[in-house]
């Protein structure tokens, strides 16, 4: 305080700074986490966005619960509510009811619902997983060339300009269909996840890669790092303490804004039959089950559709806050 | 000049051939590694003994993968025969492959299917271009105001959905609700005023999404490219608003939009898969998913190595559009 004289004074009414709270906040030292933290608190959009994925996830991990909860299951069939004549769902919207919340499918007749919840387990685990395959390959390789730069460099340097320009739906289906139907202990759905994560995180290294291998050439050549070289650090040492926690931000940005496109590639892969097969729940299999029904039960589009559109938009608004928060010459 | 042309043109050469390595290795090394008989996944699933010994000879599988690929790369300059199994089949050039599944050369098939690809692709791209530029130009203009906020919702909410959630809807709703287009297919040669009723969706649907991800592109150029020294030069000497957007600022905008144009548009020869599928335009998508749930290998290596063709001039034509549109941009 300015005036210590009349300290009684100012304790009864304080004096503050006409400019607002941002001078006397600007005084207490903040950490970079900090500040962004605090400004993704103030963008309610992305924070609208982090809950709803949040909940999705709580939705994927305790799929069972909730499917018991509501007495469902996702491969009980349910004829009995099936229109014999042309197949669709008896009732309005889809069979719609207290007991099918989002109706019953088509011709079989199993609660959309459940389907709906497992089939986030599906999304969630191949957008996750992929992202986490992408993001250790990124950086490990992004590292090496950006740090080492030379004969490495252009190698990898080639390598990820040549994978970026492949068709890379194209060869992702290819490598799916070739792959066998049991692998590494693994049978049919198991081996079909596994092979789209590994698949669409070989596809997204490139992406992360390039940043990482930006970042740690305009790092390497700080004077922190060559200080850091100067007291005998090692190579391992400053790549793992001196250089990694500077490339955590921009990683974290691309790792969350990659995950509502591996969902998407998920889903098309599921949709175009590559992908999770029946009767294995997933969004994406269930949307192309619904092509056939798109003029007489327009419902069975409508919600898997839904559930892919609220997940990735969840995702990609969430994404462009944390983006925005980490961005340090952003101004919110 | 020249020289550049001739050093990028090498680089295309190398791309290519690095591609039909990497379809070798998906097609030839994959199963072999995995333990499926390659011979077996180029018959199709219901062939007898003696079929699969007739391909397995024909294409020479027993041979190193060498003189496999050597055979293939003749194959596209001279043709080639596939000699076993007691007859001889001729493919003449460019031999892309044979199907023995549906007993087709690749090459017609190709060229019959690219044309319809092309003018779905080529049609989307002028819609997309239009409309996802003025959206992304005038909200960056206009950043903060209502339009904006309202545009940017949207673009995002397009780049959340998925082509084929929103080819199913528009399909219910205009073609079977409202009537307004055809919901099939029809060549040009047939009638084409019927032709274009029937490709009005499929644009649309596709211009969706890509619109909606230029308008975000074009948007952040902009924003970026209004705060740069030389606009407000260009301020500075009394140039009128219009011809500073117009003339400076769109310049340098039209550069990221167009790497994106190049990359986008080559993955659609082969990446329209799945808004070939949701409304049956019989295009290169639709016939390499076709291929692939028949297991039609041939088929899926030509669709691939087209595509990737597609993609890797694309980027060189590009490349050389650089030059005419930033003048900062020298080829050497």
């Amino acid at each position: 305080m300015t005036a210590p004289l009349h300290d009684t004074a100012a304790e009864t009414a304080p004096v503050e700074p006409v400019t607002g709270d941002g001078a006397a906040k600007a005084v207490e030292g903040r950490s970079p986490g900090r500040i962004a933290w605090e400004r993704l608190k103030r963008d309610k959009v992305a924070l609208t966005g982090g809950v709803i994925v949040l909940v999705l996830i709580l939705v994927a991990v305790f799929a069972p619960v909730i499917t018991a909860l509501l007495g469902q299951s996702p491969d009980e069939r349910h004829e009995d509510l099936i229109d014999p004549l042309f197949q669709t769902p008896l009732g309005s919207f889809g069979g719609i009811s207290g007991d099918h919340l989002l109706g019953v499918e088509p011709v079989s007749g199993r609660d959309i619902f459940a389907r709906i919840v497992y089939g986030a387990r599906v999304s969630l685990l191949v957008g996750f997983l992929s992202a986490v395959v992408a993001v250790i390959l990124g950086t490990l390789l992004g590292t090496l060339a950006g740090y080492f730069g030379g004969w490495l460099d252009a190698v990898i340097s080639r390598v990820m300009d040549m994978l970026l320009a492949f068709p890379q739906l194209l060869f992702i289906i290819s490598l799916i269909s070739v792959m066998p139907n049991n692998m590494l202990g693994l049978e049919g759905t198991g081996v079909r996840l596994l092979v789209m994560i590994i698949v669409i995180g070989f596809f997204g290294w490139p992406y992360i890669g390039r940043i990482v291998r930006g970042q740690v050439l305009s790092l390497r050549e700080r004077e922190y790092i060559e200080a850091a070289r100067s007291l005998g650090a090692g190579r391992p040492y400053i790549l793992r303490k001196e250089l990694l926690p500077n490339l955590i931000a921009p990683i974290t940005v691309y790792a969350t804004l990659m995950i509502p496109t591996n969902i998407l590639t998920e889903a098309a892969l599921s949709f175009l039959g590559v992908g999770v097969k029946p009767p294995t729940a997933s969004w994406g299999s269930m949307l192309s089950d619904a092509v056939t029904f798109y003029e007489t039960d327009p419902t069975y589009m409508i919600i898997p559709g839904i559930a892919i559109f609220v997940t990735v938009l969840s995702f990609n608004l969430f994404g462009d806050g944390v983006r925005d928060a980490l961005d340090p010459k952003g101004t919110r | 000049m020249l020289t550049y042309l001739i050093r990028r043109l090498f680089a295309v050469a190398v791309m290519l051939v690095v591609i039909v390595l990497a379809v070798f290795c998906i097609f030839f090394l994959i199963p072999k590694w995995t333990g499926t008989d390659p011979a077996l996944m180029f018959v199709g699933k219901q062939a007898d003994k003696e079929a699969i010994e007739g391909v397995r000879e024909k294409l020479g599988l027993a041979d190193p993968v060498l003189l496999q690929l050597l055979e293939f790369f003749k194959g596209i300059f001279v043709g080639r025969d596939y000699t076993g199994g007691g007859d001889t089949i001729h493919c003449s050039a460019p031999c892309f492959g044979y199907s023995f599944r549906n007993e087709q050369e690749i090459w017609p098939v190709l060229t019959d299917r690219l044309p319809v690809t092309l003018t779905l692709a080529l049609g989307a791209a002028v819609v997309w271009l239009i409309i996802g530029l003025a959206i992304g130009v005038l909200s960056a203009l206009k950043r903060g105001s209502l339009w904006d906020r309202a545009a940017m919702t949207v673009a995002l909410g397009g780049v959340s959905l998925p082509v084929y959630f929103t080819g199913l809807i528009s399909l219910a709703l205009f073609a079977y609700q409202l009537g307004w287009v055809n919901n099939a297919f029809t060549p040009f040669e047939e009638n084409a005023a019927q032709w274009f009723s029937g490709m009005v969706l499929p644009w649309i649907t596709l211009a969706f999404l890509f619109g909606a991800m230029y308008a975000r592109l074009s948007r952040a150029t902009m924003l970026e490219v209004m705060g740069e020294d030389y606009i407000r030069t260009a301020r500075a000497k009394g140039l009128k608003e219009p011809v500073v957007i117009g003339k400076h600022a769109m310049r340098s905008t039209m550069t990221p939009v167009l790497t994106l144009l190049g990359i986008d548009l080559g993955a659609l020869m082969g990446g329209a898969i799945l808004t070939e599928t949701t409304f049956s335009v019989p295009g290169l998508g639709q016939a390499v998913l076709k291929a692939i749930n028949e297991r039609d290998l041939p088929l899926i290596l030509g669709v691939t190595l087209i595509t990737a063709t597609a993609v890797v001039l694309a980027n060189l034509i590009v490349d050389l559009l650089y030059g005419v549109i930033d003048p900062r941009v020298r080829l050497a």
